[in-house]
């Protein structure tokens, strides 16, 4: 196992070392060495992780909170103890806050629903905001299609932030819930959520917030944001695919009801009653992924390791240079320029469909995304179809951004 | 560079910079909508169908260099084909730029659009040079609703 993660550190972040910890770097795509700019789509993994994996298989498998043999035991304290890492590091007060999920999708389906039972009706409002991921969207239109309650978007200004003078205006009485993302896949933009809680607890409305973008970016402490919900994603956070984590304060979700039956949420079962689990296993229903909390347990540990902190000013270094960089590039124009912004750069160039750029700077090596980054209303607000977009990570360099703009002199060689 | 200068070729650059039949053409009784949802490409391809035949065609919409192109010649090619003819095209179309190389043979056949055969090297553009034939198999079955290559 490398050392980044376990070794404190100086204050500076020493890329190269960082590097070192992720085998993908070292590859080369069409014969160009990997400049790897799609992390907002996912993160690629660390050692530290790839050998928990590797140790939890080949050591420990077993199924968990059932068995007496040694295996299962330490397979469920593996398992716990991933709990406990990511109840660290999003800074909660107890860790049967932290319910396991597929994702952060999965995350905010579970509040939806679960929460939606306890507390939506029809004519209630829900409160969205118009720069959130799909995923933080059509949940949302399900509960208020099952209910009959509303859904309002908060609109955004021109640079991509929220209209905080327009969410005061939706906020009501019949405010059920707020939900917002932390940081926008598609602008960048990094919301107030502080202030946001406020205004939404003022009116009796809970807050749920899509830390999937935000939390490998930025020290997250769902205390101090004072949340009600927080969803999180694995694959973002230099983990496995296939799972993710909500945080749900403990009073609410004690009096949620189950989200899905089957082995694990209950405690006792006949055909005349059922009756559930404590927190968290009420929400975790079946043989959950175990390798995968194992491997989450590990990423987070990882980014601990490091610091969020120096992460962050590494990345706001990386930022202010690649924004530099990229507004001398003839005909290009940002979308998103907010005030606090972090890690992404969404761009549209003069003359080139983002589809032809993506494909031309793939050919250099450079991996970026292209599309709606499944925000299709954000992209309807800025009236164009797409765009092109580069998103950071811990491991990217100057010279990351500096192949990115080579490759997109290719693109206008290729369109000139 | 040689798979993308086989990509953007340039019969394909001037197309998308210089669109043909980018219009609504009078008359036009059929047509129907090519979307990519995943990148957002959208056209609509109108035809004027008179006694089985192709009279005119054309397109409207936006979308990415080999989309836009791939319309503009589409339109241009099906002019005077019946609607039979207009569904082999299609056909052999989707063959050449999804099938390996030795196995399209059709380069005459195809004309000019054998500058798409440059598609096959870049799989996930496959959906961009076919969405507006799509679009004009749907209009030639009188389908109203969109189509998507989905
Ligand atoms: C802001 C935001 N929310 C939610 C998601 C959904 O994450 P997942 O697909 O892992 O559920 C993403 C990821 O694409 C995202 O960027």
């Amino acid at each position: 196992m490398s050392g980044i993660g376990v070794k404190p550190q100086p204050d500076v972040l020493d890329v190269e070392r960082v590097r070192e910890d992720f085998p993908i770097l070292g590859r080369r795509v069409h014969g160009k060495p990997l400049v790897y700019l799609d992390n907002a789509a996912t993160t690629q993994k660390p050692q530290p992780v790839l050998d928990a994996l590797f140790r939890y298989y080949t050591g420990s498998n077993a199924n968990v909170h059932r068995g007496v043999h040694l295996l299962s035991q330490e397979a469920t304290d593996a398992f716990e103890a991933g709990r406990v890492s990511v109840q660290r590091f999003l800074n909660a007060a107890h860790a049967s806050e932290i319910i396991f999920t597929r994702n952060a999708s999965e995350g905010v389906n579970l509040v939806a629903e679960s929460f939606g039972r306890l507390k939506v009706r029809a004519a209630d409002e829900i409160v969205i905001t118009g720069m959130e991921h799909h995923s933080n969207i059509v949940p949302w239109q399900l509960l208020c299609e099952r209910t009959g309650a509303i859904l309002r978007v908060v609109p955004i200004t021109d640079e991509g932030e929220l209209r905080l003078d327009e969410m005061e205006r939706l906020l009501t009485e019949r405010t059920r819930l707020v939900a917002v993302t932390h940081l926008s896949n598609a602008l960048g933009t990094v919301n107030p959520i502080p202030t946001i809680v406020e205004m939404a607890h003022h009116h009796g409305a809970a807050v749920l917030v899509d830390g999937a973008q935000a939390a490998y970016h930025m020290p997250v402490d769902v205390q101090a944001l004072g949340c009600d919900f927080y969803v999180v994603t694995g694959h973002k956070l230099y983990g496995p695919t296939g799972i993710g984590a909500l945080y749900g304060r403990q009073a609410l979700l004690e009096a949620m009801p189950p989200y899905q039956g089957g082995g694990d949420m209950i405690r006792s079962v006949t055909f005349e009653k059922t009756t559930y689990n404590d927190l968290p296993h009420k929400f975790e229903a079946g043989t959950p992924h175990i390798a995968g909390v194992v491997g989450l347990g590990a990423a987070v540990e990882y980014i601990r390791g490091i610091g969020l902190d120096r992460i962050a000013v590494h990345e706001r270094d990386l930022l202010e240079y690649a924004t530099a960089r990229l507004n001398e590039v003839p005909g290009l124009r940002l979308i998103g320029t907010a005030r606090h912004k972090a890690s992404i750069l969404s761009f549209v160039l003069d003359g080139v469909h983002p589809h032809d750029i993506g494909t031309i700077v793939d050919r250099e090596g450079v991996a970026i995304r292209t599309g709606h980054h499944c925000a299709q209303p954000v992209m309807e607000r800025f009236g164009i179809p797409a765009t092109a977009r580069a998103s950071l990570a811990v491991y990217n360099t100057r010279s990351d951004i500096d192949a990115l703009i080579r490759a997109l002199r290719k693109v206008r060689e290729v369109f000139a | 560079m040689s798979e993308l200068t086989e990509l953007y070729q340039e019969v394909i650059l001037d197309h998308n910079k210089r669109p043909r039949n980018y219009q609504v053409p009078s008359g036009a009784n059929r047509h129907a909508e090519g979307f990519n949802p995943l990148c957002g490409d959208r056209f609509t391809v109108y035809l004027r169908v008179e006694d089985g035949v192709i009279q005119d065609a054309g397109f409207q919409g936006a979308g990415c260099a080999i989309s836009k192109a791939s319309a503009s010649l589409m339109t241009d090619i099906v002019k005077g084909r019946t609607l039979e003819e207009a569904r082999a095209l299609f056909d052999r179309f989707h063959d050449m730029v999804t099938a390996p190389m030795e196995a399209t043979a059709d380069a005459d056949l195809l004309g000019k659009l054998a500058v798409f055969a440059g598609v096959r090297e870049f799989p996930v553009r496959v959906k961009c040079a076919s969405l507006a034939w799509h679009a004009m198999r749907a209009a030639v079955q009188s389908a109203s609703d969109p189509v998507s290559t989905e």
